[in-house]
């Protein structure tokens, strides 16, 4: 089974999060913040990201940069799932090396087809 | 509702519009009209079909929209839009190189997000098409679905169904909650109201129909009909596109499949047969049927 890490202060978009991609057929880790995302990653790298951008300790962002320059950093495909939903946040991300970009609110018919769009089902 | 009530929408909307409604479909009649009977001081659908009854024309339109306006989501069921990039267009383009035009058909083509979903596959196809003249004619039963479908404005929830980011980052502004399609895009796809059940000759010539998902709520005689009339309309290499749960197997021999490209058809053509020239073996097994059998008469 593949493992997605779920990564967002709200404990409630993780279990909603948690819920919509187990039945999707994924493993679920979960972290509150881009530090402790990091920490999970060096620990065992997960096939995919979701991933908050506003969070304390570490945003989002930052921990994607990270990530990026981590020996097998390149392969998680990576989906932000944030309420930064302008232009100028996606083309930051898209540049930073996200794959895909979900504005919240999201529901499980988003998420099936971000995932898609990025051959992860 | 009662029997009664659901028989005359059944045969009013297979008349209005080509609807094949089974006995039943009761649940999805009262969850598309009673909104609709509300929104019209209405108390429910025995009051709504009463006043349809009194040959209110703006109702019964009303009746039509809310029956036949269905979910569609840009690159839905992606597949087909991968055959259009990966081998219709590049044909095509080899076909067409001395004319570089293209025509295509989006039929019942909703708020849009098909026929500018076919637009960005033909912007993304870059010099393939560069400087050619391409047209997408879009066409649906609903007047208010087209007058969306023009706007070219779509909610975030849209935005994010079928279509990758960076398309939504490459072709798309941000218009406060809504996100508007380019307005070269929007140039790019003609509008126009139309009844699958009439004469839709007047349309011209195409390379390519995409009729997806449309057919299956016709019955097998209006279904036949539909491909008849759309095969003369199909330039002889042109290519027709059918929904994922659609097939014109069994149906009609006027399409037949294109080789291994689920969901894509051909028109099945009939070369012309020199009568006393002889006819070769192998063009006459192109020929159908019942041209064969008159040809043979002969």
């Amino acid at each position: 089974m593949r493992t997605c890490l779920v990564v967002d202060d709200s404990s409630v978009i993780r279990k909603v999060a948690r819920r919509i991609l187990e039945g999707l057929d994924f493993q679920i880790v979960e972290a509150e913040d881009g530090q402790k995302a990091l920490e999970v990653c060096k620990r065992a790298m997960p096939e995919a990201v979701l991933l908050d951008w506003n969070m304390p300790v570490m945003d989002g962002y930052e921990f994607l940069g990270n990530l990026r320059r981590m020996p097998g950093g390149d392969a998680p495909k990576v989906v932000f799932c944030t309420t930064e939903n302008d232009v100028a946040h996606i083309a930051r991300a898209l540049h930073a090396g996200a794959n895909e970009y979900i504005m919240k609110p999201f529901d499980k018919d988003i998420v099936t087809a971000k995932f898609q769009e990025v051959g992860l089902l | 509702m009662t029997p009664s009530d659901y028989e005359y929408l059944r045969k009013f909307l297979k008349e209005r519009s080509g609807l094949d409604l089974s006995a039943d479909k009761q649940y999805l009649v009262e969850s598309r009209l009673l909104p609709l009977a509300r929104k019209s001081s209405l108390a429910g659908i025995p009051e709504l079909v009463a006043k349809m009854k009194g040959n209110a024309e703006a109702l019964t339109a009303e009746v039509v929209e809310a029956m036949t306006t269905n979910e569609t989501f840009f690159f839905r069921d992606k597949i087909p839009f991968d055959h259009l990039r990966e081998a219709v267009l590049p044909a095509l383009a080899q076909a067409r190189a001395a004319r570089r035009s293209l025509r295509i058909w989006c039929a019942a083509s909703s708020t849009g997000q098909e026929p500018y979903s076919i637009a960005m596959c033909l912007k993304e196809a870059g010099p393939l098409l560069s400087g050619w003249r391409t047209e997408i004619v879009a066409t649906d039963l609903s007047q208010a679905v087209l007058e969306k479908s023009k706007a070219g404005l779509f909610s975030q929830f849209e935005v994010q169904r079928g279509l990758p980011i960076q398309l939504l980052v490459k072709y798309f502004t941000q218009n406060g909650e809504l996100w508007q399609i380019s307005s070269e895009l929007r140039g790019m796809v003609q509008h126009r109201q139309l009844n699958l059940m009439q004469d839709f000759s007047h349309l011209g010539t195409f390379d390519i129909i995409f009729c997806r998902n449309v057919l299956i709520y016709f019955d097998q005689n209006t279904k036949v009909s539909i491909f008849e009339r759309m095969s003369r309309m199909l330039e002889p290499d042109g290519v027709l596109a059918l929904g994922a749960a659609e097939s014109v197997v069994g149906i009609t021999n006027t399409f037949k499949p294109y080789p291994e490209r689920r969901g894509l058809y051909r028109p099945n053509v009939a070369p012309v047969i020199r009568v006393g020239a002889g006819a070769g073996v192998g063009a006459s097994t192109l020929v159908p049927q019942t041209l064969r059998a008159a040809a043979s008469a002969r």
